[in-house]
């Protein structure tokens, strides 16, 4: 493995993991937020309900899951980024289990390992299947 | 409504995540991750059609998403965007010009599955 490949492999499992951290938590935060008994008719109940604390915890965690999934695809193909993200999905149900207490049924546990099948398959291959430009800023001042 | 809704959603999810991939590829990899670095990227990416025409997607289908929580489960809500995986990666081959290589088709078709198991 040349040091670029492994430097890309680094970056990509630490935005990776930024990525699925913030998406998992901001959307437990989004729907902690908002119980069903909360009616969203008039566009002003939208940007109320956005000034919710636990709202505004899981917009702000769901705002750094579209930056830092942005920074990944600068690098990585769309095609590496969905099936490797969906790692996830994984994290919501174990979420659910230890701060919900929500029971993980046989076919959610069936669910996960294929889930976590199709990452550990994807992930392992090279994140990038086009050229492209590198932008210049990287410590050239 | 519900499945308008979902239609509202995936059709702006995917259309979203494709444009914002497209976007991403044309400015190049983030390689420089300082604070005045980050800030000129965003300054950048701000100006950049793919991604303006992205951020403006997203909003619709995270708007979808919000009026959908407060109707259904989220256990209803997420396993919807396993439609979008499909599409996505449908998508990445035939406009972004990906090699979308058996690993990956093999990958994605078992992760498409798993949200589903996960999901109902």
């Amino acid at each position: 493995m040349t040091s670029e490949t492994a430097r890309l492999r680094l970056k990509t499992w630490i935005c990776t993991a930024i990525v699925v951290f913030s998406n998992a938590f901001g959307d437990f935060f989004l729907k902690r937020g908002l119980p069903e008994s909360v009616h969203l008719s008039s566009p002003l109940d939208y940007i109320g309900a956005l000034f919710q604390p636990w709202v505004a915890l899981g917009v702000a965690l769901l705002i750094i899951w579209q930056l830092s999934r942005m920074a990944l695809l600068s690098w990585a193909d769309l095609s590496y980024v969905l099936p490797v993200t969906s790692v996830g999905y994984v994290l919501v149900a174990l979420i659910g289990k230890v701060l919900l207490h929500e029971s993980i049924t046989g076919r959610r546990w069936a669910g996960i390992v294929l889930i976590m099948a199709g990452v550990a398959l994807v992930s392992g291959s090279a994140p990038s299947t086009t050229h492209r430009e590198a932008q210049p800023a990287g410590g050239s001042r | 409504m519900k499945w308008v809704l979902v239609a509202v959603m995936v059709g702006a999810t995917t259309a979203g995540e494709v444009l914002q991939a497209a976007g991403m590829r044309r400015h190049g990899e983030i390689r420089d991750f300082r604070p005045g670095a980050i800030s000129r990227a965003l300054a950048l990416l701000a100006r950049n059609r793919f991604v303006i025409a992205s951020v403006v997607a997203m909003a619709i289908s995270f708007f979808a998403f919000m009026k959908l929580l407060s109707m259904t489960d989220l256990s209803f809500a997420v396993p919807v965007s396993a439609v979008t995986y499909v599409m996505e990666t449908v998508l990445a081959k035939y406009l972004l010009k990906e090699r979308v290589n058996a690993l990956r088709w093999a990958g994605a078709a078992l992760v498409i599955c798993g949200v589903t198991l996960v999901s109902l």
